[in-house]
């Protein structure tokens, strides 16, 4: 009963979100508040049902309902309750649900914090993210239904893929979903002015918090995941290039560049055609990400599903909002252009090649992600591109990326002197320069590319350090107290994200160059010895849970005699599909992370255990989380709530005068 | 006129860091391709020799063997027509098996393939489609043999 009425309550938010497609938009059209009014209560009931049901599938799977072909398939009656929950994601059918329920609850939020965006430019918005939405709910009706039963129903389940029971699973695939749908905002913005006309510095400032806000997820999505990756897959990887993570890190790119390309539009009127199409793009990647994962072209652990039919819809959904979008774009672009006209050597300038570079790393991405898929789909044969090709490109694409990144914040907009600004940054690059050789011979790891990622880390570090000098010293005579709040949260915003690719950097420089790894075999009593670590085998016992029979190895961790930790590696084998499991142990620390997973047993008892040292890996996260709180202060500033009371003023004397 | 050729530096210099750009990614890319070949192909010496490449197929049954250090690890691959020695030094994934399909990535080295990196996938019944394609390509080449 309660799965049909779950099936129902879709049912039912399907229709809703034709509703909020079709009338605000006519009502739009034809000026028309009543019509355009209907948006919002549309949304807002769309959002109830498809909470309601996301409860009806998720009772499904707590309950062990076996009848729903859905929880037969991805959950047992001895998985943990929290594996229950999150089951209900780990599949293709749930994690649409999850997916509409993801741009369903961004379209709320946008009705609740955008009550002073004028009528009808808010009717278009919502009709767009109702068209988006209809696409999604009718694609998960037709071609996948949850709630689809199984009848006889079958007395155990086959439980949920046992690399997905853990919990950085619980957290990654809702962050990721809410960052990914939440270029669908940037998208409804941009299709709303492109619609209306309407494309000023106000429009950039309501989008702009809005992108933010899903970027941050984004960036913090991707980041769980590759932690998870660290961790999970046992073998001390936390990027692969794996086409699924490209199909991420694709719109963070973009979304990243349209971040900026919207910070000049605000600013100074300029690069407004260039924004509007980087918000279509970023959220074309977001549905071509969609679409790579969930129709099965890629197969990976996130490919659930290989229904050809699936990915034709997907296809044609995409194929339908890139054309559309284009076309009007086409329409209406030539009203898009002038706006602020700007100097050789400006902020804007720094921001342009921000933003070339940022969108050619992204189109690199997709070439490599794409090209493999069209040769075997045209039968050309069958080819791999892996991680060289990758960092052959990011490294060059990258690194003037980082060198501006922090250059460009210090030229004024408009117009600027370059000798002046060099000459004022140039003590700090030298030095960095000599930092980065300098820590590269340190560590003795002198190679061009450990010299070049340390010396760009320091001089990240170290302009930001002067640009936030600089800063505060421009008030001169004010006391401290008052020029730190002189400073806007989106400045912080900025200084911070900034700072954080810096640490991100080193992370990444540090384990690149210096991690070691040792494959051994070990009997109890043995040991090993890795930069400067020794570990010592102290055997193996069972160690069963709930749902798997496990090998638990022990493996004493030491440094110059003294104990450190006692790591506790396991072997599972989960029950219900017989399926072997490594579960990595890691003694985590800031400057390195010991890590330690069991490999087979061999016939004399003895195991083969892989040691790794990763030295610095936490500062790659540690960079993720500078970031994401960079955002969260940069959307947080002050200026859009003001603003938007003014605009919201202004909206109400129009409507009067009107 | 100075505003006209400012504008048009600013131009010029974006489609050249824009050329550049794209200049490299491609010959990264062109110098980056990993192909895929099947054991029938790298016997009859159709792959490259000194390149990196990836064989797809079976592990074929019984060929297992483990060496004194016990983490190199001897195979061999089969598209069940004909069989490639694989050597490989490292920890294999967890749903590596005999019988089962799996992908390599390595070089050619007399005879033997020797594999940098060894992939089974995460599902226990899921088939590497490279292997697949391999074990299917055999299979035709079969069936065309027999008639």
């Amino acid at each position: 009963m309660i799965p049909e009425l779950g099936h129902f309550a879709l049912i039912l938010a399907l229709v809703l979100s034709l509703v909020q497609a079709v009338v605000p938009l006519v009502g739009a059209q034809r000026n028309s508040s009543a019509l355009m009014a209907v948006g919002r209560p549309a949304a807002q009931g769309q959002f109830f049902f498809i909470l309601f049901s996301y409860f009806c599938l998720t009772w499904a799977f707590i309950q062990s309902d076996f009848s729903v072909q859905l929880a037969a398939t991805n959950s047992h009656s001895a998985t943990p309750l929290m594996y229950k929950i999150t089951g209900v994601w780990g599949n293709h059918e749930g994690s649409l649900l999850l997916w509409a329920m993801s741009l369903s609850l961004w379209t709320v939020a946008v009705t609740v914090f955008s009550r002073h965006l004028p009528d009808a430019f808010l009717a278009r918005v919502l009709g767009v993210l109702g068209l988006v939405s209809a696409g999604f709910i009718s694609f998960t009706l037709v071609t996948s239904n949850p709630f689809d039963r199984l009848l006889p129903a079958v007395a155990e389940g086959r439980d949920l893929n046992p690399l997905l029971q853990d919990p950085g699973m619980i957290i990654h695939p809702p962050l990721l979903y809410m960052g990914y749908v939440g270029f669908s905002v940037a998208f409804a913005f941009a299709i709303a002015a492109l619609l209306s006309g309407r494309m000023d510095a106000a429009w950039a400032r309501w989008s702009r918090p809005w992108t933010t806000i899903a970027w941050v997820f984004l960036t913090a999505g991707i980041a769980v995941g590759s932690g998870w990756a660290y961790y999970e897959l046992g073998w001390g990887g936390w990027w692969f290039w794996d086409p699924v993570e490209n199909a991420s890190f694709m719109p963070w790119l973009l979304g990243t560049a349209l971040m900026h390309s919207l910070a000049v539009t605000e600013k100074r009127g300029a690069f407004r055609s260039w924004t509007v199409l980087l918000a279509i793009g970023a959220f074309s990647l977001s549905l071509l990400g969609t679409f790579l994962v969930r129709s099965g072209v890629i197969t990976s652990v996130h490919a659930f599903a290989t229904d050809p039919r699936r990915g034709l819809y997907i296809l044609a959904l995409l194929v339908i909002v890139i054309g559309f979008s284009l076309l009007l774009y086409a329409m209406r672009a030539n009203k898009l252009m002038g706006g602020g006209s700007f100097g050789l050597v400006s902020r804007e300038t720094a921001l342009l090649a921000n933003n070339v570079l940022l969108t050619v790393a992204s189109a690199s991405v997709l070439l490599g992600t794409l090209y493999p898929l069209f040769l075997d789909a045209l039968g050309l044969g069958k080819i791999s591109v892996g991680p060289p090709y990758f960092e052959a490109v990011f490294v060059p694409l990258m690194t003037p990326v980082v060198v501006l990144m922090v250059f460009g914040p210090f030229l004024r907009w408009k117009d600027d002197e370059l000798l002046a600004e060099v000459r004022r940054v140039a003590p700090a690059f030298v030095a960095s320069v000599a930092i980065g050789v300098g820590s590269a011979w340190a560590v003795d790891h002198l190679t061009w590319r450990t010299a070049l990622g340390l010396s760009l880390a320091a001089w990240v570090v170290l302009a930001s350090l002067q640009l936030l000098v600089r800063r505060l010293g421009e008030r001169a005579g004010a006391s401290a107290g008052s020029r730190l709040r002189s400073i806007t949260a989106s400045w912080w915003g900025m200084w911070l994200a900034h700072f954080g690719i810096g640490i991100f950097i080193i992370g990444v420089t540090m384990v690149g160059s210096l991690d070691r790894h040792l494959d051994v075999k070990m009997k109890e009593g043995q040991h090993a010895e890795l930069a400067g670590y020794t570990f010592v085998f102290r055997g193996a016992v069972d160690a069963d849970g709930p749902n798997y029979d496990a090998a638990r190895g022990r493996i004493e961790l030491l440094r110059d005699g003294r104990s450190l930790d006692m790591l506790t590696p396991e072997k599972r084998v989960y029950l219900a599909q017989g399926m072997p499991m490594t579960e990595a142990s890691l003694d985590i620390g800031v400057f390195r992370d010991v890590y330690v997973s069991l490999g087979e047993q061999l016939e004399d008892g003895a195991w083969i255990v892989s040691l790794y040292y990763k030295p610095f890996i936490s500062w790659i996260w540690a960079g993720c989380v500078l970031m994401g709180l960079g955002g969260v202060f940069a959307a947080a500033d002050r200026r859009y709530r003001h603003l938007a009371a003014r605009d919201a003023a202004a909206a109400v004397g129009s409507r009067v005068a009107a | 006129m100075k505003a006209r050729s400012k504008r048009l530096m600013l131009v010029g210099g974006g489609v050249a860091l824009l050329f550049a750009a794209v200049a490299l990614v491609l010959s990264a890319f062109q110098q980056n391709l990993v192909f895929f070949h099947t054991p029938t192909e790298v016997s009859e010496g159709k792959a490259p020799t000194g390149k990196t490449f990836r064989i797809g197929g079976m592990v074929e049954d019984g060929s297992i063997q483990r060496e004194a250090d016990g983490v190199t690890v001897r195979f061999a691959i089969t598209d069940t027509a004909r069989v490639i020695p694989v050597t490989y030094k490292g920890t294999l994934p967890d749903l590596f098996k005999e019988g089962k399909g799996a992908v390599v990535q390595g070089r050619l080295e007399g005879g033997v393939f020797r594999a940098t990196e060894v992939l089974a996938k995460h599902d226990e019944n899921y088939m590497p489609p490279e292997a697949a394609h391999a074990v299917e390509q055999a299979q035709k080449a079969a069936q065309t043999l027999s008639q």
